[in-house]
């Protein structure tokens, strides 16, 4: 395609980026987002100080949002997509379990345990896929299914194989420098590394690549979609691999981290990247979104939960911070999309 | 006359024992509107996922250029230069109208695996097709669909399909979910595609609408074409009464007729409005 815009009169398209003006930046899917950090931020200031500003305090939020980050972008995805995973649950403990299995009870080596959680992780996105686009079956319905179904197969095999719930897993040299160590000797993990650099990866992916626009299609109007030549099918399946090999890759780096796997816990992960990214401005019926919103979403989300420790309030507070977050959120989000749709262009530039 | 582009020989079409098309023949030219009218359930939308690639025709023969085709998938039907655009224009509504006006064939810039989708470039071409096709009030690519009317939205989605060189253009029912204004705007457009010299498949149960832009009509019940006819030959008395089946048309007249007749020629009282 070649350009064809050269002799436009200057006043019908504005040849740049969007004007910057307050309204255009509150257009944005992220918006919401952005405003519920600050928010967040000015609140646990407020209320417990900057000790979570300083460098112990946001390593333990920096950690729980790195760890999350890196499923809610793809379930993000999905939902822009207008599907949902939750079946990521249940493969964060199925990642966890398989590389501990392998490399710790077998005692094989590492890479191995990783090339095949890795395996594991793709395998279980193929079927929750390919069952979706086969069966006329929601999504949410299909990976409830593949979630109990893999819950089952985790602490079936576990018990039968290791006669137990709970498998140790000893990772010495660069595995374990990639995959589960802190940072210098601090308490950063390796993963709030992987995190950025995948932010970054999914950021390209979905916003400035071709292939992003399809997501948005997809989630717009799927039939229309379709008929405009987007391989939707395809699609589907990719974004189902990406969102349950990313939950089997934290399950495992979290073992390689701790030394363990558990049969149990992973659960949280369903709720909270709902979360994470509903409040980073994806709407839940597909179609609006943006990962820099989701990473907004996230770090609001880590932050309300481990902000609390910092803060004279009783912990057991802080579900009740994030319901009520969860809610202005989306009100705020469903605002500023309304403002979106009926924008015009009468107050262009600032 | 020129000759035909697409042109459907007898064809049928069944689902299982259900009978849905019997033995349609039409045929549209370069720079003609073909009107397709017909009742509810009179196969028209069936008709056009024939010509869309959707479902293939039980027996009978699509002649493009006067070469058979057939169209496995809706993709084969639209490299043909065959495009559809349906009652909701098939656009996305949170999408902004450049994104959304070159969903699936995304112009980029950059090389190699940094190929990056060209928003500027994309934004410019669309607000130009837009406006080439005389909807003028689309000046900014960035702004969502979504916030469009309906008419605009059904402009946007025919100008992309002329834009994406269509050669046949069918548009399902364009009409039928908007206002008066916003129907006259579509209809300017549909002429504006075939001053273009495209030939167009206009499907409506409107007959104004029908007449205003059509050159050939034909009329679809119970999956047979009744009437097949040319502009001028019948007037829109004649088009609405083939359209509801003629029979209940006439009924009705007859009911009339019989009472006027028997009550001394006054027609039957109206009910105070």
């Amino acid at each position: 395609m070649t350009s064809t815009t050269a002799n436009r009169p200057a006043d019908t398209t504005p040849a740049q980026g969007p004007a910057l003006s307050i309204g255009g930046l509150l257009r944005r899917p992220e918006a919401g987002a952005f405003l519920g950090l600050l928010a967040v931020l000015l609140f646990f200031a407020a209320f417990g100080g900057l000790t979570f500003l300083k460098p112990a305090g946001m390593s333990s939020w920096l950690n729980v949002a790195a760890n999350l980050g890196i499923i809610a972008i793809p379930v993000g995805l999905l939902m822009i997509a207008g599907e949902l995973d939750i079946s990521v649950g249940a493969m964060v403990p199925f990642g966890a379990m398989t590389v501990a299995v392998i490399s710790g009870h077998y005692g094989l080596s590492i890479w191995l345990g990783i090339a095949v959680t890795m395996t594991f992780g793709v395998t279980v996105g193929l079927i929750n896929g390919y069952m979706v686009i086969r069966t006329a079956v929601p999504s949410l319905i299909v990976t409830l299914g593949s979630l109990f179904a893999v819950q089952g197969i985790v602490l079936g095999l576990t018990v039968l194989i290791t006669k137990s719930t709970s498998v140790a897993l000893t990772v010495q040299g660069p595995a374990k420098a990639i995959f589960g160590d802190f940072l210098f000797g601090g308490q950063l993990q390796v993963m709030v590394l992987w995190w950025l650099a995948l932010t970054a990866a999914y950021v390209f992916f979905v916003h400035l690549s071709p292939k992003g626009n399809w997501i948005f299609a997809m989630g717009g109007d799927k039939v229309s979609a379709r008929n405009a030549g987007i391989p939707t099918d395809r699609m589907t399946i990719l974004l189902f691999v990406l969102s349950s090999t990313s939950a089997a890759f934290i399950g495992m780096c979290q073992a390689i981290l701790y030394n363990s796997a558990q049969v149990a816990g992973g659960q949280s992960f369903i709720f909270n990247s709902i979360i994470s990214v509903v409040v980073g401005g994806v709407l839940l019926t597909g179609g609006f979104g943006s990962v820099v919103g989701i990473f907004f979403g996230t770090i609001t989300f880590a932050i309300v939960n481990q902000g609390i420790y910092y803060t004279d309030f009783d912990r057991n507070w802080s579900a009740l911070i994030i319901g009520v977050l969860l809610l202005l959120a989306v009100l705020m989000n469903n605002t500023f999309r309304k403002m979106a749709l009926s924008a015009t262009t009468k107050k262009k530039g600032a | 006359m020129t000759a035909p582009i697409l042109a459907l020989k007898s064809i049928n079409k069944s689902f299982g024992p259900i009978d849905v098309l019997h033995d349609i023949t039409l045929e549209v030219r370069p720079g003609e509107v073909l009107c397709l009218l017909g009742d509810n359930g009179a196969g028209k939308s069936t008709l056009i996922k024939i010509l869309s690639g959707v479902h293939q025709p039980t027996t009978g023969t699509i002649e493009l250029d006067g070469q058979e085709v057939t169209f496995p998938a809706p993709r084969v039907a639209q490299e043909a230069g065959i495009s559809t655009v349906h009652q909701f224009g098939g656009t996305f509504p949170l999408m902004s109208i450049g994104r959304s006006f070159f969903i699936g064939v995304e112009p980029t810039k950059g090389w190699g695996p940094f190929k990056v989708y060209d928003r500027a470039r994309a934004n410019a071409i669309a607000v130009k097709a837009v406006q080439e096709m005389g909807i003028t009030r689309i000046t900014d690519g960035d702004r969502l669909v979504g916030g469009l009317s309906g008419g605009e939205r059904q402009s946007l989605a025919i100008a992309r399909a002329v834009h994406f060189g269509a050669r046949v253009l069918i548009l399902d029912e364009p009409t039928a979910a908007l206002g008066v204004k916003q129907a006259t705007h579509v209809l300017r457009i549909v002429n504006e595609a075939k001053r273009r010299g495209l030939a167009v498949i206009f499907i409506t149960h409107q007959v104004m609408h029908a007449m205003a832009v059509g050159d050939h009509f034909a009329v679809l019940i119970r999956g047979a074409v009744a009437a097949d006819f040319r502009k001028g030959e019948k007037t829109r008395e004649e088009i609405t009464d083939l359209m509801a089946g003629g029979a209940s048309m006439a009924s009705l007249e007859a009911e009339i007729e019989g009472y006027m007749a028997s009550h001394g020629g006054h027609p039957p009282p109206l009910t105070q409005a």
